[in-house]
């Protein structure tokens, strides 16, 4: 009893005391939540009346909720749709603020004794929906290839989907597997294998260059090239506001987007913009 | 009779008559359990047979893409022109065809115009499950009869626990072996092209079913009357012709409802699939091929998926399939061979 009442006197001030915080909402993408959360709890550390709230939901949760005007701030994966742009304008006569926060890549793995290098875009889009499927078309063996890739659950799957198939169908071939760990670990076990997702390290692999167009350099994903924009398959991660911000909401913004805020992108395993 | 013993008497039905109460409570509590979970997995699936419940739902996800037009070109112009057919084809879907959608052969939920076919999916159960049952079938039949006609006592001992205990064995463990070891040695004996399909998956699949088949076929073996086998003997016959011309044969019903309930539980089994068979929905017959099955594609996909969607129903409607196939074989093993059984030898 009497530790319960240490317990509430402790607490009291805690709940009396935020009324007057300031409180920014955060919600949005799955893929942001862990980075978005160390933001938090580290501004939070310095800014004792500021509270920050995150929650994930997912990138289209997140900007729905910023139209309904139930979040502050919208995390995405991706760039507002124009639908959304629209009812946003709707309601708020605004089409909405853009904030580049960071910066993910995806890597396409193949095995190493694999002798093709380097795909395009196109070439990779092609082996995935299943109009290229055999290697001797993009320069290798004369194999089948074996597709490798996520569970239609995982946000890599939608994030390869949207940025490297163009919205289009994965061929009904691609075997999904639970984690990059296991694409990895098939790939590194099937010479005629192709895999994507985050940066792995294993025996076995190697990351497969990408060229934007044919013709154009291709680059591997190392963080020097996602940095600098030339790694064609990368993403930036996007905070959405309804209007210009300002008080406390621009505070932790520019915060977010100052080297302190930028070391932790680095820290949870995304590439700093700056 | 003394008021003393009276009371004790008394006390004594009291508590008999509580505990009674207890299990009986707790025998219907676990009926009525299966029930309240049938009926929530019925009623998740009930709006897929009301398409106009997506009415709604579907007009906005429908206005939602068509705003989105342009970048679907772009899409189409690089594709085939399969696939602006299938377009059209799953844009019905979407505007509310609810179950009619789940006949096609194409199982895409994740996308502009979602494809919901099964067909893929129930061909890969049923490929999965034919191959364990191949496999799993013979030899648990086999050992069976092994284990009650041939084996000496002390080998009998050991080896009957020793088949049992695979089956408490964690099927994530099995479905683990299977992806790193059994696919590898598969591949390199048979040079197979794809790593992971149906034959991987199906028997890794069939060491956990064998301890069921084995299990119930060994019941059905010592079931059979001593003078059955007494008697063959005595004609002459030897150990070898008794065991399979007089032994098997009288306990067939029950070889039968070890085959159908080894059949309920590969159907329904998930992480083993899951891991070992690639989980491509492809509509093929090829054994050798990548497949995804029912129980997978649910346990892969349902973590995920939008509250109230389609997607979501569908997951449910598959789980009403996987429920009303392996009731249907579990029932028939149960009712009608467990009857025979009886009948053939309480009456004779």
């Amino acid at each position: 009893m009497k530790k319960f009442l240490i317990l509430a006197m402790l607490l009291l001030p805690v709940v009396a005391g935020s009324k007057d915080k300031a409180i920014i909402t955060v919600k949005g993408s799955d893929t942001m939540v862990i980075l978005a959360q160390r933001w938090a709890e580290v501004y939070m550390t310095s800014h004792p009346d500021i509270t920050v709230q995150v929650t994930g939901g997912g990138s289209g949760v997140g900007i729905s909720a910023l139209i309904n005007g139930t979040t502050d701030i919208a995390n995405a994966s991706r760039p507002m749709k124009p639908g959304e742009r629209e009812k946003l304008k709707q309601r708020y006569n605004s089409l909405g603020v853009e904030v580049k926060t960071a910066r993910d890549g995806l890597s396409v793995y193949l095995h190493s004794d694999n002798p093709v290098t380097s795909l395009t875009l196109d070439q990779i889009k092609a082996i995935y929906t299943g109009l290229i499927t055999n290697w001797k078309d993009v320069g290798g063996n004369d194999a089948k290839i074996i597709l490798y890739g996520r569970e239609n659950s995982s946000g890599t799957y939608v994030y390869f989907k949207d940025n490297v198939l163009q919205s289009a169908d994965f061929a009904p071939a691609l075997q999904s597997l639970p984690g990059t760990a296991a694409v990895v670990n098939a790939v590194a076990k099937d010479p005629n294998g192709i895999g994507f997702g985050g940066a792995a390290y294993a025996k076995g692999i190697k990351y497969c260059a990408v060229a934007a167009k044919t013709g154009a350099p291709a680059y591997e994903p190392t963080e020097e090239n996602i940095k600098k924009g030339l790694y064609p398959i990368s993403r930036f991660l996007y905070m959405y506001l309804r209007s210009k911000p300002t008080g406390a909401l621009k505070e932790y913004i520019d915060w977010i987007l100052s080297p302190d805020g930028q070391k932790l992108v680095a820290e949870t395993g995304y590439f700093p913009i700056r | 009779m003394s008021p003393s013993e009276d009371i004790t008497h008394h006390r004594f039905r009291v508590v008999e008559w509580t505990g009674e109460t207890i299990i009986r409570l707790v025998a219907f509590l676990s009926l009525a359990a299966i029930l309240l979970i049938l009926l929530f997995v019925f009623r998740e699936a009930a709006p897929l047979f009301h398409p106009s419940e997506f009415a709604a739902l579907d007009s906005s996800i429908y206005q939602a893409s068509e705003t989105y037009g342009e970048i679907e070109d772009d899409a189409l112009s690089l594709g085939t022109s399969s696939t602006a057919g299938q377009g059209i084809y799953s844009a019905e879907v979407m505007t509310g065809d609810g179950v009619s959608g789940t006949f096609g052969s194409q199982w895409q939920p994740v996308s502009d115009r979602p494809k919901y076919g099964l067909a893929p999916l129930i061909i890969g159960s049923f490929k999965v499950t034919l191959i364990a049952l191949l496999f799993a079938g013979p030899l648990g039949i086999l050992s069976a009869l092994f284990v009650t006609a041939f084996a000496p006592k002390a080998l009998k001992g050991w080896l009957k626990p020793a088949v049992e205990l695979l089956a408490g064995f964690p099927s994530v463990v099995i479905g683990f072996f299977a992806l790193t070891i059994l696919a590898s040695v598969l591949q390199t004996l048979l040079g197979l092209q794809f790593r992971l399909n149906a034959l991987t998956g199906g028997l890794a699949l069939s060491l956990a079913v064998i301890p069921i088949i084995f299990t119930i076929t060994e019941d059905a073996l010592n079931a059979v009357p001593k003078s059955l086998s007494e008697a063959s003997l005595a004609l002459g016959a030897s150990k070898w012709q008794t065991a399979v011309f007089v032994a098997l044969p009288a306990a067939t019903p029950g070889v039968l409802a070890s085959l159908l309930l080894g059949f309920g539980r590969a159907f329904g089994e998930t992480m083993i699939v899951l891991m070992a068979t690639g989980n491509a929905a492809l509509l093929s017959l090829n054994p050798v091929e990548p497949v995804r099955t029912m129980s997978a594609t649910i346990g892969a996909e349902m973590a995920e998926v939008v509250f109230g969607d389609i997607h979501y129903s569908v997951l449910f409607f598959i789980g009403v399939i996987l429920f009303i196939v392996t009731f249907t074989i579990n029932g028939a093993a149960e009712f009608y061979v467990r009857q025979r059984l009886r009948r053939r030898f309480g009456g004779g």
